[in-house]
């Protein structure tokens, strides 16, 4: 099983504005490092050859999408709090907004499926109604790939 | 406390498993028979002998190393061992400070307190810098559980985060607190705190040290 993520931003200010100008310019550099990370499986991305190009959705022009899927728990945890992506973690409030509602959703998916943007959004929308569970968690509360599967749709699906 | 722990932090009162146990510890990885008998002065079969009873105690972890050659004549897979993950602790009285310190890392995130939290820690850090005496920093980390070792010519890097559970539970808090009480730390010997950033790898301190101008 790969792991799916989801992250929501919600941004200070239009990702074109002055505002947000020193994050945009870490998009580079910051991808580049997910991409070249142990783990990493695929994130979706607006263009190929445009790094800076975030990704255009239906969700409100103030949403921030960042959407990968990875090899485990730990090869994403790694990524995110230990490596150059922390200092950039911890620049946050500088360019989003502070939610009181679950931001970053996670799920099992079988090795080679690539989950829809939907879907995704239906896993977050899971997490806020009902709490963490196999089939929409945290790195706070994590269940591992031998917990959900089987009632997972995607998984059966897949079976299929 | 846990009997469990009890028993298999007793183990450490062997001198012998106790060399063997720092000689593993200290190297930060896997570390083979060979290597952790010549740290501790004893035969290979002694030391093996001494760490299988760390493993089965769980302060040690073991495993195989695969030979360099390949084929016929390259031998089996040697033995190697590295330190445990989890955590042996013992108290008396029982105390339990892991469980107030989540609830409470719980509350700054809630209320978004983290800058807040970032300026208690740093003064933390220097007051605990200013009753170290003015001794070299490298000491008082060591002291304080960081494991510190030098990283060829960038500086010091630290093996050990003295709050790794809570790290686990908060990264983005308790990482960027402990680099405030780094800093802190540094200031309060006297020190440069800029000497402190953060440089995040997977298994050890988030924080390390730069050189001084004088090094």
């Amino acid at each position: 099983m790969h792991l799916a993520q989801l992250n929501l931003a919600h941004l200070r200010a239009p990702v074109d504005s002055a505002e947000l100008a020193g994050f945009v310019a870490l998009l580079e550099p910051i991808n580049a490092l997910a991409d070249g990370s142990p783990g990493f499986v695929w994130r979706l991305k607006e263009s190929e050859t445009d790094p800076t190009a975030t990704v255009v959705h239906d969700y409100g022009d103030h949403l921030l999408i960042n959407f990968s899927v990875w090899e485990d728990l730990d090869a994403l945890w790694n990524y995110v709090y230990r490596s150059g992506h922390l200092e950039v973690l911890r620049r946050r409030r500088e360019w989003f907004r502070r939610l009181a509602e679950p931001t970053m959703v996670m799920w099992w998916v079988p090795d080679g499926v690539i989950p829809t943007l939907a879907e995704a959004m239906a896993r977050l929308e899971r997490l806020k109604a009902e709490g963490p569970g196999p089939e929409a968690f945290t790195f706070r509360d994590p269940y591992d790939a031998s917990s959900e599967a089987a009632s997972l749709p995607a998984a059966a699906d897949a079976r299929k | 406390m846990s009997d469990d722990d009890l028993d298999a932090l007793g183990l450490l009162h062997d001198p012998v498993r106790r060399s063997l146990y720092e000689a593993v510890a200290g190297r930060g990885g896997e570390v083979g028979r060979q290597e952790a008998a010549e740290a501790a002065g004893v035969s290979r079969t002694l030391a093996g002998h001494h760490l299988d009873k760390l493993v089965e105690a769980g302060l040690l972890e073991s495993g195989f190393r695969r030979p360099e050659r390949k084929g016929p004549g390259s031998g089996r897979p040697a033995k190697v061992y590295r330190r445990a993950a989890g955590e042996r602790s013992v108290s008396l009285p029982p105390r339990d400070y892991a469980t107030l310190a989540s609830v409470l890392a719980d509350v700054v995130e809630g209320l978004g307190a983290e800058e807040r939290a970032e300026r208690a820690a740093r003064v933390a850090g220097e007051r605990l810098g200013r009753s170290g005496g003015g001794r070299p920093v490298e000491e008082v980390l060591r002291e304080r559980g960081y494991e510190p070792y030098a990283d060829g010519d960038a500086g010091l890097r630290m093996r050990n985060c003295p709050f790794h559970v809570l790290s686990r539970e908060q990264p983005l808090l308790v990482c960027s607190m402990n680099l405030a009480l780094c800093q802190g730390l540094l200031e309060g010997l006297g020190e440069d705190p800029g000497r402190a950033r953060l440089d995040p790898r997977p298994g050890e301190c988030c924080v390390a040290l730069s050189k001084t101008n004088e090094d």
